[in-house]
C-alpha cells in the first residue's frame, strides 16, 4: 500500500497487551483514514457507555499524514463523548499523527481499563505500557516534562482526573483535542499519556505528481487573504476573526444575550500580538502556521477562547484571557465549554464575573471543588441543576462556539444538525456567510443553506479522513486534494469521490447517534435564539431567528441527507452508502 | 432560487458571455429549480443526481467565445483538456476537460474532476459546489481563459511564422475587430472628482468606478479589485466581490494594521498597500483587460531558461511601449506580485504577467480608469501589429 501503512495498533489496557490489525483494502477505500476510519472502528461499540472498558478511544491518521501534502500533519481522536453522549471526534495538530505514521501505524484503537494509572510508549513497532501512578492529578506540562522524551505526546491533565465532562487531550503541549470531553474517556481508561516516535517513511506512489499537487495547493494558500493576507491566520492566528465577528455584530456577549461587545476593539488580535510579541507556530509540515506562541512560550488563545473569555463573560482584560487559557490548557479543559459554562453560571447568579472570579472558578472546576463540582458537568447539567435550563447555550449538551447564530443562519442550521453537538467546524458556514469563501452567501437567508450545510459537512469530513486541516479549504478545494491523494496512494480519485467518503462518514455518525437515542428534537437551538433579538445597529439588524424558516431548512437538510422526517437514518440510505456492510 | 438564477442569467448576457434564451441554469437545494426546461434538462438532472453540487449551468457562449471554444476543443482532442496559462486558470481551475458530447457517460467523470467542462458545439457546462454564483464564475473564467489562450497561441504563431487554418484566421480577424470596436467605443468615465475627504464620497466613487470597469468589460466575473487611500486608511473591495456590486462590500483597513476586521479585504491588499506606501497616489484600479493579459504572455525570448515559469521567474525588463510587465502571483506569498509591482508603478500603470493591469490616480478614479482603457487600446493596437501579416 502507498500512503497507508496497512497496520492498526490495537491496545487492550485491561490485559496490558497489544496486537496489530490489518484492515481489508475495502475498509481503506470506503473510510480513507482519520475520522472515517475512527468512526468505522467506533460504530460496533458506539452504544456502550463512555466509561465502559469496551468503549474504544481511537487515534487515527490519514494517507496524507507524513507526506509533503500541505497541512496534513493532523489526526483524529474519537470516542463517545461523556458530555454529549454522541459520537465525538476531534481533529488535532502537532507531531503525533506524523510520528505515528512513521512508527508504522495508521491508527491506534485503545480499549479496556488499566488497573493503575499508565502511559503508553510507542517507539516504532515496540509498544510498552508503563506505570504512571505518580502523574495522577498532574498538570499537562508536568506530564509532558516527565513523559515526553522528545517524542510526540498526547496527555491529559488534572481536570480529567477530577471528572470534568469537558476535559481535553493535549497534544505536544500546544494543540488540543478540546471538544466533547475525550480527555475524560482517556482518564476513564486510567491512561495518562501516550508518546510515540517513529523512524520510518511513508511510501508515496508518485513524488512528482505530489509535488505538482502541492504547488497547486500552496499557490491557493498564498492567494488567500484569510490564510496568508496581512490580517490573516498566518499573521494573527484564528484571532484574526475577532474584529470581524464584532464588526458583523455576531459576537456572543453576556451569555448570548447580546451580539456586540463594546470593549472588543481593545481586546483584538493586534493587541495580543503587540503585547505578547507572539511568534508563528504550526502543525508539522504546515506553511500557514496559525498557532501563536508568546515570547515566554505561552500558547496564545484561539479565536473562540479570545471571544468567549472576553465578550461572553464581560471581561475586558487581555491578561485574564491569557490566564484563563493557561489554566484550561494546563489542567486540560475545553476553553469553549468552560467559558460558556461560566457564562451560564453568571447569568443564573445575576453577576458579572470579575477576573479573579473567572480564574478561581476555572481552578475549582479542574479540581472539582466548591461550585466546580457542578460546573465541571457543563452548562446544560449546571442549568438543569439550578432549575434554569434555558440559560444553557448548548446543542446536544455541547456548549456553543463564538458565532451567534442570529447573525449567520447557515451557522444556525449547522449548529443544530452537527453530529457532535453545537459545533462550528462540521460545516463552518462562516466561510461563506462571513469570510466570502468560496463565494459569499446571504447570512440572513435560509434559502439554499440546507444543501450548502450538507455538502460542506461532507467536504470537511473528507478533509478529516485524509487528514488535512480544514482551514486550508478557505483557499484550496477537494479538487486539489484529490490530486494529492491520488499522487500519494495511486488510487484514481476525484473530488466527488472524496465527498462521497465524507457523506458516508457523516451518515455513519448519524447512525451511531440514532443508536443512542438522538432524534430531531436534539437537532435544535436554545429557545433564546428564536425569541430574543441580538444587538442591532450600524445598519445591521439582528432579529430573532424565524423558527418556521429554521424548521423548513432543517426539513430540507434531512431530505438532502437521506434522513427521515425525525432525523433518523433510513435503511435505504444506509445501504446505498455501504454502511450496512461494515464489519470492524 | 429563481431570483438568484435570474440574476446570473442577466449577468451572463450583460457581460456579452451568452446570448439571451440559450442559458440553462439549475440551482439545487432540497429540489432542483431550473430557469427553463429544454431537452438537455433531463441529462443535467441525471448528472447532478450523481454528484454533490449546488448548481449547474449549461450554455453556448456568445461569439466570439463559441468559435474560439470549438477551435481549442478540436485542437485538444488528443490530450482531452485545454490548458490555458493565465493567472485565473493556473490558480483556480487548472485545466478544462473536453467531453465529446453531452451525455452522462462523457460529462460526469470529467465534471467530477473539474469545475467546468467544454462540450464542442454545445458550450460550457459548469457547476458550483456551494452556490449558483460559483457556476457563473467558472463559466465566465472559462470564457476569459479560452479567449486569452486563443489570442496568445495565434500571437506566437505569428511570431514564429506558423500557418493558421482558415477558420483560425477568420476567428482572429472577426473577434479582434469586434473587440477593438467595442473598446474604441467606450466613452464612459467616472463622474466623481477627487480628492475625496469624506468616507462616503470615497465609497461612492469606488462603487461607480467598479461598476464602469465591469460595464466596459475591463474585468470578468468577480476578479479585479479597487482601492482608495483616505488618510491613514485604505478602502479596498472585499475578496470575491463583483466590481459592479461593491456597495457595502468595501473594507476599511487601517494603515497601521491595528484592526483585522479587513480580513475579508481583497487578496491584493498587500500590493495596494505597497503602492500607497511608495507612490503619491490616491486611487488604484486593478482590472483584467484581455489584451493587456494577452500581450503580457507573448514574449520573443524563445530560448529563455524561465519559459514555462514566466509568471514567477521572468527576470527580463519587459515593456509594452511605456507599460512594464512584471511577474508575480496573487496574494501575499513568496512570489506574490506585491513584491514586484510597486517598484514599477511610477507611470500610467503596470501589467502583471498573465494576470491583469494596475493603474493609479493621484486624486480619483478618473485618471486610473482612463489609463486602463487607453492601455488596453494600446495593447490591442500592438497585437494587431503583431498579427498584421496573418492572413
Amino acid at each position: 500500500m502507498k500512503g497507508w501503512t496497512g497496520r492498526i495498533l490495537s491496545i487492550d489496557l485491561s490485559q496490558e497487551s497489544s496486537v496489530t490489525l490489518n484492515p481489508q483494502p475495502d475498509c481503506y477505500a470506503s473510510c480513507i483514514g482519520g475520522r472515517g476510519m475512527a468512526g468505522y472502528f467506533l460504530r460496533p461499540r458506539a452504544a456502550a457507555s463512555w466509561d465502559s472498558p469496551d468503549m474504544p478511544l481511537l487515534f487515527f491518521t490519514g494517507p496524507l499524514v507524513g507526506t509533503p501534502a500541505p497541512t496534513s500533519g493532523r489526526m483524529t481522536i474519537m470516542s463517545r463523548s461523556p458530555l454529549t453522549g454522541t459520537a465525538c471526534d476531534t481533529s488535532v495538530g502537532g507531531r503525533f499523527g506524523t510520528e505515528l505514521k512513521r512508527a508504522g501505524f495508521d491508527g491506534i484503537v485503545i480499549t479496556g481499563t488499566a488497573a493503575r494509572p499508565v502511559g503508553i510508549v510507542i517507539k516504532d513497532s515496540h509498544v510498552e505500557i508503563v506505570d504512571a501512578s505518580s502523574l495522577r492529578g498532574a498538570r499537562v506540562s508536568e506530564v509532558i516534562r516527565r513523559a515526553g522524551d522528545k517524542a510526540a505526546i498526547a496527555a491529559i491533565g488534572s481536570a480529567a482526573d477530577a471528572g470534568c465532562l469537558f476535559a481535553s487531550i493535549a497534544v505536544d503541549g500546544h494543540f488540543f483535542s478540546g471538544r466533547g470531553g475525550l480527555g475524560l474517556v482517556m482518564a476513564g481508561k486510567n491512561l495518562r499519556f501516550i508518546t510515540v516516535r517513529g523512524s520510518g517513511r511513508v511510501d508515496i506512489h508518485d513524488h512528482e505528481e505530489l509535488a505538482r499537487a502541492r504547488e497547486e495547493i500552496l499557490r491557493l494558500v498564498a492567494a488567500s487573504p484569510i490564510l496568508s493576507g496581512e490580517f490573516g491566520f498566518s499573521e494573527f492566528g484564528t484571532g484574526a476573526l475577532y474584529d470581524l465577528t464584532g464588526a458583523r455584530r455576531l459576537m456572543p456577549t453576556d451569555n448570548f444575550t447580546k451580539t456586540v461587545f463594546e470593549r472588543a476593539a481593545d481586546m483584538n488580535a493586534w493587541h495580543y500580538k503587540k503585547k505578547y510579541e507572539s511568534k508563528k507556530r504550526g502543525c508539522y509540515g504546515c506553511s500557514i502556521l496559525c498557532k501563536k506562541v508568546g515570547r515566554e512560550g505561552e500558547t496564545m488563545p484561539e479565536f473562540e477562547t479570545m471571544s468567549h473569555f472576553s465578550a461572553l463573560l464581560g471581561n475586558d482584560t487581555i491578561e485574564t484571557v491569557i490566564a484563563a487559557n493557561r489554566i484550561c490548557n494546563e489542567t486540560g479543559m475545553d476553553t469553549i465549554s468552560a467559558a460558556v459554562t461560566l457564562a451560564c453560571y453568571a447569568e443564573i447568579e445575576g453577576v458579572t464575573l470579575t477576573p479573579a472570579d473567572i480564574l478561581r472558578l476555572l481552578e475549582d472546576i479542574a479540581a472539582s471543588r466548591g461550585e466546580g463540582e457542578i460546573l465541571k458537568l457543563g452548562a446544560r447539567r449546571y442549568a438543569d441543576y439550578r432549575g434554569r435550563p434555558q440559560a444553557a447555550m448548548t446543542v446536544k449538551d455541547l456548549e456553543l462556539p463564538a458565532y451567534d447564530p442570529r447573525g449567520a443562519y447557515g451557522m444556525a442550521l449547522a449548529y443544530a444538525v452537527a453530529t457532535r453537538g453545537g459545533c462550528h467546524l462540521r460545516s463552518y458556514p462562516i466561510a461563506h456567510e462571513i469570510l466570502r469563501k468560496p463565494v459569499a452567501t446571504d447570512r440572513f437567508e435560509f434559502a439554499g443553506k440546507a444543501r450548502i450545510v450538507a455538502i460542506t459537512e461532507d467536504i470537511h469530513a473528507a478533509a478529516d479522513c485524509l487528514t488535512a486541516c480544514r482551514f486550508v479549504f478557505f483557499a484550496a478545494t477537494l479538487e486539489e486534494y484529490a490530486h494529492a491523494f491520488q499522487a500519494v496512494t495511486g488510487t484514481e480519485t476525484t473530488a466527488q469521490d472524496l465527498i462521497r467518503v465524507g457523506e458516508r462518514t457523516v451518515y455513519r455518525e448519524r447512525v451511531m447517534n440514532a443508536m443512542n437515542g438522538f432524534t430531531a428534537k436534539d437537532d435544535d437551538l436554545p429557545d433564546r435564539f428564536f425569541t430574543q433579538p441580538g444587538s442591532s445597529g450600524g445598519g445591521i439588524d439582528i432579529p430573532p431567528i424565524n423558527r418556521a424558516a429554521f424548521l423548513e431548512a432543517r426539513r430540507a437538510y434531512y431530505l438532502i441527507r437521506g434522513l427521515d422526517e425525525n432525523g433518523m437514518p433510513t435503511e435505504s440510505k444506509t445501504r446505498e452508502l455501504g454502511i450496512d456492510r461494515e464489519r470492524a | 432560487m429563481e431570483r438568484i438564477l435570474a440574476k446570473y442569467e442577466r449577468k451572463l448576457i450583460d457581460q456579452g458571455l451568452c446570448d439571451p434564451g440559450g442559458i440553462l441554469f439549475g440551482a439545487i437545494d432540497a429540489a432542483v429549480t431550473w430557469n427553463r426546461f429544454p431537452p438537455e434538462t433531463e441529462v443535467l438532472e441525471r448528472i447532478i443526481q450523481r454528484m454533490e453540487t449546488a448548481a449547474i449551468l449549461l450554455a453556448r457562449p456568445a461569439e466570439p467565445y463559441a468559435s474560439i471554444l470549438d477551435l481549442l476543443a478540436a485542437s485538444a482532442a488528443s490530450s482531452g483538456a485545454i490548458h490555458p496559462e493565465d493567472c485565473e486558470m493556473r490558480t483556480f481551475i487548472h485545466d478544462i476537460p473536453v467531453a465529446p458530447d453531452l451525455s452522462v457517460e462523457e460529462v460526469l467523470p470529467r465534471l467530477k474532476r473539474r469545475k467546468a467542462v467544454i462540450i464542442p458545439n454545445r458550450g460550457i457546462l459548469a457547476h458550483g459546489t456551494v452556490t449558483a454564483e460559483q457556476a457563473f464564475v467558472y463559466y465566465s473564467s472559462v470564457c476569459f481563459s479560452t479567449f486569452v489562450k486563443f489570442f496568445v497561441d495565434v500571437g506566437y504563431a505569428a511570431l514564429r511564422g506558423k500557418a493558421l487554418s482558415n477558420e483560425e484566421v477568420r476567428v482572429l480577424h472577426t473577434a479582434l475587430a469586434r473587440y477593438r470596436d467595442f473598446t474604441n467605443a467606450i466613452s464612459a468615465i467616472p463622474s466623481r472628482v477627487g480628492p475625496f475627504r469624506d468616507l462616503s464620497d470615497a465609497l461612492e466613487a469606488m462603487v461607480e468606478a467598479g461598476r464602469l470597469t465591469v460595464e466596459t468589460r475591463m474585468v470578468d466575473s468577480y476578479f479585479g479589485n479597487i482601492s482608495y487611500r483616505l488618510g491613514d486608511t485604505i478602502l479596498i473591495s472585499q475578496t470575491g466581490s463583483s466590481l459592479d456590486e461593491l456597495a457595502g462590500l468595501i473594507d476599511i483597513c487601517p494603515m497601521d494594521g491595528s484592526s483585522t476586521a479587513a480580513l475579508t479585504a481583497s487578496s491584493e491588499l498587500p500590493a495596494h498597500r505597497a503602492v500607497y506606501e511608495s507612490r503619491r497616489v490616491s486611487a488604484i484600479l486593478h482590472g483584467h483587460p484581455k489584451f493587456c493579459v494577452i500581450m503580457s504572455m507573448i514574449c520573443g525570448a524563445e530560448d529563455c531558461a524561465h519559459r514555462g515559469a514566466c509568471h514567477v521567474k521572468c527576470d527580463q525588463r519587459r515593456f509594452i511601449r511605456d507599460i512594464p510587465i512584471v511577474p508575480g502571483e496573487v496574494g501575499g506569498g513568496p512570489t506574490g506580485l506585491y513584491r514586484t509591482l510597486p517598484r514599477v508603478m511610477s507611470g500610467r500603470g503596470a501589467i502583471v504577467w498573465g494576470h491583469g493591469l494596475f493603474t493609479t490616480g493621484t486624486a480619483d478614479f478618473r485618471e486610473a480608469f482612463n489609463h486602463c482603457i487607453d492601455i488596453e487600446r494600446m495593447c490591442i493596437s500592438e497585437y494587431e501589429r503583431l498579427v498584421s501579416r496573418v492572413r
